[in-house]
Parts: structure tokens; C-alpha cells; sequence
């Protein structure tokens, strides 16, 4: 903007060229496109993204596996021509399980981390919009559950009710929805000010119209970029949880399942079940991460928490 | 005799040849400034005028080599023979704050705000000088009695956040003129401050620059405040500078078609000759019903003993078709009144009567329909549209809460019809708010608080973020359109000599009271009460020798007021 022409001047006077021969022709979209590519690693990320997506929900029609049954002939495989990753100790083939456990992991991932983010987003604009002691009421309820650790919570819940993936889905919603929340809650009050709402507002326009039209679109930036870092945080956490055995069952499993089953074996040598499962889980939650970067830079919003 | 011809003889001190600046942004190259060639000689005053954009900010930045990462000057600027241009960071760093300094435009910012006053303007002098600590820390005692702080002792172990805006400029220039700097450049000095502070700050400026043979480059788009402190003037327009000369020939005799274009612009302050008497006050006989009406109304913001009164006792009156200036100072109050008679801020006390109705006693559907009677344009024109919508969408948008029956055949001519009203192109129905300029935008703004054709307008400093020449056409569509529509309108702004051209009635706040109403032409030719009396006094117009006697009554009146002034 013309910020960059007149460093020395207030924006109040700075706005006025009759003509602004830098933004004009270029649409936001189009910077936006051009910064995030501009970013190696976000790039990378997007891409590594679409390749696992690919591997997991695409890959087993290419390469088809059987993962339900036991198949005793040919328990504890090494990497070989017929099965590229070995096989496990109930006789799955490796690279096909990490196809199946993938679905899992990037389903339940990419789910639970848009319905925490969507949690986050009514919770912190209803919370910003408000004001008052709404916004102090449900600010301190958000406090509250950021200082118990979500992953407890999840461990607890998990223990007692042995959910399936749409279940697991909604806990890790739930539990990690508080830090979108504070983003858009902090989103929400600069913009609530801001002189189209406060217009709206005086010639009689309602409160949904200015959160629905106003605000919310206007936040959509920060809402994307703090969606893609949930997706990650949602990623690790289904990781955890099925580590320790209390994720997806068998025959189901997820990535972090296979590392759990893979424990054992690991002393033995038979490194194709721990490092396939181990390296997808790294690299993933890296390229999301990466990708939130990206958007982040793009968008031009502030970090994360 | 003057400083002018004294210096008149010296070798420039600041010179500036063939200076160009160009920024590489995202989207390519853009040359901000090309051939400036200008000088200032010690003892003299340079104004470098210009629009937003021209590039005079750019000018000062470059002659201080302080010019941001992505610029590439080109061309020569030397400061007392030395090269800035070409220099290494080292060299600018010595050079600058001892033989030149800069006074930015935003004291709030350009102060470091966890540190004493004292202690900022103490590093400054040791940053240059081989002196102990303590004797810096009086030194920089001295400097703040110079800038006219009272009780500098005290006041040099204070935080930015304790002192007012007018003092926190202050301190800015004493941090300047630490080291008695040859060159003083001032970046819109004075913009950021009242009215009544901008003239201290300038007086202060004057005395401290004059007596030493300081040269100042001057960046301003005020022409009164040029006219009131600068010996010679550049105007400069997209990057260059189209007209040189001594401030009485480029103010009162321009030669420019741009120059002429933009005095033509100013909105010029029309004050009485010293002993004309005070006409009769003659009241319309039977003044019809008022379309906003605030009774007594205060205004308390925070609870407790640390609430703020914002407002107290305020009663005012629109009536019908006219138009009714809000002016003062900030903090006065005027925005609050006029947000108030909005409906957005709740009084504490008194009532709000809007259209002969209470606006806080009728039912919450009434509300709404008292409330379509009503436009709104504020101050910002980038933060009055919502970027993510068209300037269709931006105009429709009170259609769509109170017209909600209505069809987007019949929505979308009406835009364009509102369009054409405010003298914009129908075109522009499907732009972004992005693509157009600050002028444009307000205008925006305006069609969209028409399009319900309301009875009332109010205006929240409508043109103070733009240019004088845009100033002047958004105020002209206003008038016209008031002309033809009839609307009232409740026009707040600190400009009084825009409200004076453009408000037939005329209410002065102060501290959130009224100082005194009445009609535009008695009240700012023939104040009653001394504040505004001082504010008139305090603005600057743009004609020098005018200014000249101007300032000269200012001080004679505020010596004869004694200690008054604080």
C-alpha cells in the first residue's frame, strides 16, 4: 500500500493518493498465491500433503492388500519384491498397513482439527463480539481448560469410552478447540470496531449480519492458518492416543497404532515396523506445520497461541 | 536583515541534487522521487509541501539515509558537505542526531515507551559525545527546560505515557536539538497534535531554530503551517518538484498550474478584523421539529472512581436541512456526542430524541426503523468499506437490512443510481474498495449512507484523511446531494475552517462540554468564550503576511492572559 511510499506518514494521510499504481491489477488472491510459493518449505509441505493423501486413500486400489485376516504363512517378513515393506507379525503386509492406517490418521487428523478450529471460531467470536462479562465468562472457561492438558483429557475420556474414529474425532475436537478460540476472539475485537461494523451497526443492522458478513469473513485468513495447525496438533494426538492403545482397535489401526504394535520388534531388528509408520507421522505433521507457515506469510496474520 | 537574507549569502548546509528514489515492492519497481534538486541554507526554513504520495516524506527520509531496505536512492544528498547517499552505515551514524536530526510526525511512537524522558534524550548526547552520565542526565534537564516543559527535574524521570501529546513533541525536539544539530529535518510535525499545540510546537520550533541558524527542512501538506514558519517553499507532485520559491511568492503569487489548483483548495478561514463589532444574533422565528435532539445528555465510560466522563450536560439540536458543525480538540467529546446521537453509546444520563421519538424508550422494531432515517460516513475511508465485499455489495448493504423485500434487479439499479449521485461511475458497482482511492472511497461511504435516502447525515470527520483537493470535491457532492435531498446533517470535525464553510450552525466542545453554539457566522468571527476565541486564534492560514500579524496577536494575547498558558 501506499505505506510503503510515505514510510514517515500516519495512515490517516497516506490513504489518499487519487491513484494507487501498486495494488491495482494485483488481486489479493494473486499476492497471497505469489507470497505462499515464494515459501520453499510451505510448498514442499502442500506437496507432501497431496502425495500422502494420495498413498493412503488412492494407493490401495493400486495396491491391493489384505489387512483384516491373519495370515500365518508369512508373519515377520523382511522388505522383499513381494511385500516392498515386509510384513508384520500377524502376517499384514507393511506398505499396505501404512495405506490403511493412513486413512485413519489423516481422516481423523484433518476432522477433528477443522471441528476444533470451527469450535474455536463461534466460541472466540461469539466471546469478542459480546464483550463484557460474556467475553470474561467464557474467556476464563477457555483459561480453564488450556491449563488441563488435552492430551489427560483425551487419555481419560478414551480409557473410559473406547471410541471408534468418529469418536475420536469429536474428543480431539473437543479438547483442542481453546487455542483458535483465543485467536479469533482477539481477531474479533479489533474488527468489531472497525468503522464498516460500526456503521452497520448504527443504521440498525443486526448482530448476525455483522459477525456472518463482517467479521467472520474478514477473520477467514486467520481461521484457515490456525485450521492448518490444528489439522497437525490432531495428527499427533490421534498418534498418542493410539500408541498407548487406546485408538482405533484391531484389525483397525492408525499410524500410531502400528508404532505401538511395532515396539516390540523394534529390538529384534525388524526396523520396517517402526520406521515407515514412525517417518509418515514426521512428515506430515512437518508439512502441515509448513503449510500453516506458508498460509500464515500469505495471509500476512500473526503467528499461533 | 531577515534570516532569509542573511542566509541568502551562506553555502547551502543541506543540498540535494538530482536526489531519486525508487522502491522495489511486490509488484514491481516504483520510482517514489526523481531529479529533486533542492538547497537550504543555515539559518533558513525549506517547506517541502505536497499531497500524500507526492513523495516529500521520501525527500527527508532520503536526506537522512534513512530511507527503508527496499528503496535505492540515486543522484546526490549532502549534509555539511558530507555524502549521505553513498554512505556506510557508520558514517550516517555518526551524522545523524549530531549535525542532523529528525522530528517525526508521532510523538506517541517515536518515543521509546519504557524509558524515562531524560534518560532518552541523555543517550542521544552520549551516543555522540565523550560525557559522563550524570552530566548528560543535566544536560538533558536543560534541554527539556528549553522545549518549555515546566518542573523539568521532575518531569525527566517521567514515561512517554505521562505526558501529553503536545509535551511528548516536546521531548522529541529536544532529543533533536541534543547536540545542536546544523540541519533539522521535521517529517509533518505538528500533524499529529490540536490545533491550539500545533502553534505552540511551531513557536517553539521558531525560537529554538531561529537564533541559532538551524537550517529545517520542512515536510508538510498544512499550508498555514507553512506559512507560519518557512522561509522558502518547494511544492512537489508525483516525485518532483514543480515550483521553488520564497514563501510569499509561491503562497500569494503562484506560478504553477498545481500549485494554484492546490491554494485554491484550502479551505480558508475567514476571520474578522480586529474591533468589527459582534452582529445582532437573529433566531428563525419558529424552528420546526429537531430530527436529533440530546437533552442533558453525560456520558461516563469505566465504573467506580476511575470512570471517565466523556461527555457532561451535552444538549443539542438538528433541525431539518441544516447542517450543525461539531468542532474541537481531541478529547473534547465530539465523536462521543456524535456516536450518541447514533445510538451506539448509551447515555448515562439524559435522553436521546431522534425523529421526535426517544431513541432508548421505543420498542426494539421502532428502533430499527428510526434508524434507517439515518447515514453514516466516518473518518477512515480504508476501514469504512469491508474489504471482502464489492462497493455494490458495500452500498447495498442498509437496502438488505431494512429493504430486505426488495429484488437484486431493483437493489442493483439503485446502487447504480446512488453511484451516479455521488459522481462516480456506475462502473464502479463491481470494483473492489481496494482498487479505489481515499476520495473515492468516502464517496463510497457517502452513496451508501444515502441509498435509504435518510433524514439525517451524520459525519464523523468525513474528509480529514484525505487531500485538499479531495477534501474539496467529497464536501462539494455533499452539499449538492443536501441541496437536493434535504437531509440534515451533524458534521464533526477539528478543521473549523471547513465547518465554517460548510456548517451554517456550529457547537464547540470542550472536555466533553459545550463551550458555546450558535450560528457558523457569529460564533467563529465573534467568539464569546476565550477558548474559542484561542482556538481561532491558533489556526494557521495560509497566507504569510497575514499569518505574520496573526501570530503576532496570538502572543501579544497570550502574554496579556499572563501565566494562563501552561
Amino acid at each position: 500500500m501506499s505505506a510503503v511510499l510515505q514510510p514517515g506518514q500516519a495512515p490517516g494521510t497516506g490513504a489518499s493518493t487519487e491513484t494507487d499504481p501498486e495494488t491495482a491489477g494485483v488481486t489479493g488472491l494473486r499476492l497471497a498465491v505469489r507470497r505462499f510459493t515464494r515459501n520453499r518449505l510451505a510448498v514442499i509441505g502442500l506437496v507432501v500433503v497431496v502425495l500422502f493423501f494420495l498413498f493412503c486413500f488412492v494407493g490401495p486400489f493400486l495396491y491391493s492388500t489384505d489387512q483384516t485376516h491373519t495370515l500365518l504363512h508369512q508373519v515377520n517378513l523382511a522388505p522383499s519384491g513381494s511385500h516392498l515393506l515386509g510384513t508384520d507379525a500377524v502376517g499384514h503386509d507393511e506398505l499396505g498397513r501404512l495405506m490403511f492406517g493412513g486413512k485413519v490418521s489423516l481422516l481423523v487428523g484433518l476432522a477433528a482439527g477443522v471441528l476444533a478450529t470451527v469450535i474455536g471460531t463461534l466460541w472466540g467470536a461469539a466471546a469478542g463480539y459480546a464483550g463484557g462479562w460474556v467475553d470474561a465468562t467464557m474467556m476464563r472457561v477457555v483459561d480453564a481448560g488450556i491449563a488441563i492438558p488435552a492430551l489427560f483429557i483425551l487419555l481419560v475420556i478414551s480409557a473410559i469410552s473406547n471410541p471408534g474414529v468418529s469418536g475420536l474425532i469429536v474428543i480431539i475436537g473437543f479438547v483442542s478447540w481453546l487455542v483458535p478460540s483465543r485467536l479469533i476472539r482477539a481477531e474479533t475485537l479489533t474488527l468489531k470496531n472497525r468503522d464498516y461494523v460500526l456503521t452497520l451497526r448504527a443504521i440498525g443492522g443486526g448482530h448476525t449480519r455483522a459477525i456472518g458478513r463482517h467479521i467472520l469473513p474478514n477473520s477467514i485468513s486467520t481461521i484457515v492458518v490456525a485450521a492448518t495447525f490444528q489439522v497437525a496438533d490432531a495428527i499427533l494426538l490421534v498418534a498418542y492416543v493410539s500408541y498407548l492403545g487406546l485408538g482405533a482397535q484391531p484389525p483397525a489401526t492408525d499410524w500410531g497404532g502400528m508404532l505401538s504394535a511395532g515396539l516390540t520388534a523394534a529390538y529384534s531388528g525388524r526396523w520396517w515396523l517402526i520406521l515407515p509408520p514412525g517417518l509418515a507421522i514426521i512428515l506430515v505433521v512437518c508439512a502441515f506445520n509448513a503449510i500453516g507457515d506458508g498460509l500464515r506469510d500469505a495471509f500476512d496474520v500473526r503467528g499461533r497461541g | 536583515m531577515t534570516n532569509a537574507e542573511r542566509s541568502a549569502a551562506a553555502e547551502p548546509i543541506l543540498e540535494l541534487r538530482d536526489l531519486g528514489v525508487t522502491f522495489t515492492t511486490e509488484t514491481g519497481e516504483v520510482p517514489a522521487v526523481r531529479g529533486v534538486t533542492l538547497q537550504v541554507r543555515p539559518g533558513e526554513t525549506l517547506a517541502l509541501v505536497g499531497e500524500s504520495g507526492s513523495g516529500k516524506s521520501t525527500v527527508a527520509l532520503a536526506s537522512i539515509g534513512l530511507l527503508p531496505g527496499n528503496a535505492r536512492a540515486t543522484g546526490g544528498a549532502s549534509v555539511d558537505g558530507e555524502d549521505v547517499v553513498g554512505a556506510t552505515e557508520s558514517d550516517l551514524a555518526r551524522l545523524r542526531g549530531s549535525t542532523v536530526s529528525m522530528v517525526f510526525q508521532e510523538p506517541a511512537t517515536a518515543l521509546d515507551p519504557l524509558t524515562r524522558v531524560g534518560a532518552q534524550i541523555a543517550e542521544v548526547i552520549t551516543n555522540h559525545r565523550d560525557v559522563p552520565a550524570k552530566e548528560a542526565a543535566a544536560a538533558a534537564v536543560d534541554l527539556l527546560r528549553r522545549v518549555g516543559i515546566p518542573d523539568p527535574e521532575r518531569r525527566a524521570s517521567a514515561f512517554p505515557f505521562e505526558l501529553s501529546g503536545g509535551q511528548r513533541q516536546r521531548v522529541v525536539i529536544a532529543m533533536a536539538i541534543a547536540n545542536d544539530p546544523k540541519v533539522l529535518i521535521a517529517d509533518e510535525p505538528t500533524t499529529a497534535l490540536d490545533v491550539t499545540v500545533q502553534a505552540e510546537i511551531l513557536d517553539l520550533l521558531r525560537d529554538l531554530t531561529v537564533g541559532s541558524g538551524t537550517a529545517v527542512l520542512l515536510v508538510t501538506h498544512n499550508m498555514g503551517v507553512v506559512a507560519d514558519f518557512a522561509d522558502r517553499v518547494a511544492v512537489m507532485l508525483k516525485g518532483e518538484i514543480v515550483e521553488t520559491g520564497t514563501v510569499e511568492d509561491v503562497l500569494l503569487r503562484p506560478t504553477h498550474d498545481y500549485t494554484k489548483r492546490l491554494l485554491a483548495a484550502v479551505p480558508r478561514l475567514t476571520v474578522a478584523e480586529q474591533g468589527s463589532e459582534r452582529a445582532g444574533v437573529q433566531e428563525s422565528p419558529a424552528p420546526p421539529e429537531p430530527v436529533v435532539d440530546l437533552r442533558d445528555v453525560s456520558v461516563l465510560f469505566g465504573r467506580g472512581s476511575r470512570a471517565v466522563r466523556a461527555l457532561d450536560g451535552v444538549s443539542l439540536v438538528v433541525r431539518p436541512g441544516e447542517t450543525v458543525g461539531l468542532v474541537g480538540e481531541s478529547g473534547s467529546g465530539k465523536s462521543t456526542a456524535a456516536r450518541v446521537a447514533l445510538g451506539l453509546i448509551t447515555p448515562s444520563e439524559g435522553a436521546v430524541h431522534l425523529f421526535g421519538a426517544d431513541l432508548h424508550k421505543t420498542r426494539r422494531r421502532d428502533r430499527r426503523a428510526m434508524r434507517s432515517g439515518i447515514g453514516v460516513v466516518l473518518q477512515d475511508p480504508v476501514a469504512s468499506l469491508d474489504a471482502r465485499m464489492t462497493v455494490a455489495e458495500c452500498i447495498a448493504e442498509p437496502l438488505r437490512v431494512h429493504r430486505g423485500r426488495m429484488s437484486a434487479r431493483e437493489r442493483a439499479s439503485r446502487v447504480g443510481e446512488i453511484l451516479e449521485r455521488v459522481r462516480l461511475p456506475r462502473s464502479f458497482a463491481q470494483r473492489a474498495p481496494r482498487e479505489l482511492s481515499g476520495g473515492q472511497r468516502q464517496r463510497v461511504s457517502l452513496a451508501r449512507a444515502l441509498v435509504l435516502d435518510p433524514r439525517l447525515l451524520v459525519a464523523d470527520e468525513p474528509t480529514s484523511a484525505l487531500d485538499v483537493s479531495v477534501q474539496e470535491t467529497v464536501l462539494e457532492v455533499i452539499t449538492e446531494l443536501q441541496d437536493e435531498l434535504g437531509f440534515a446533517c451533524l458534521f464533526v470535525s477539528h478543521d473549523l475552517a471547513v465547518v465554517q464553510q460548510f456548517a451554517e450552525r456550529v457547537v464547540v466542545m470542550r472536555l466533553g462540554r459545550i463551550e458555546e453554539q450558535g450560528s457558523t457566522r457569529t460564533t467563529l468571527m465573534h467568539p464569546e468564550t476565550d477558548y474559542t476565541s484561542r482556538l481561532l486564534a491558533a489556526v494557521p492560514v495560509a497566507d504569510p503576511v497575514r499569518q505574520r500579524q496573526r501570530r503576532a496577536q496570538r502572543l501579544a494575547a497570550a502574554a496579556g492572559g499572563s501565566d494562563a498558558v501552561a
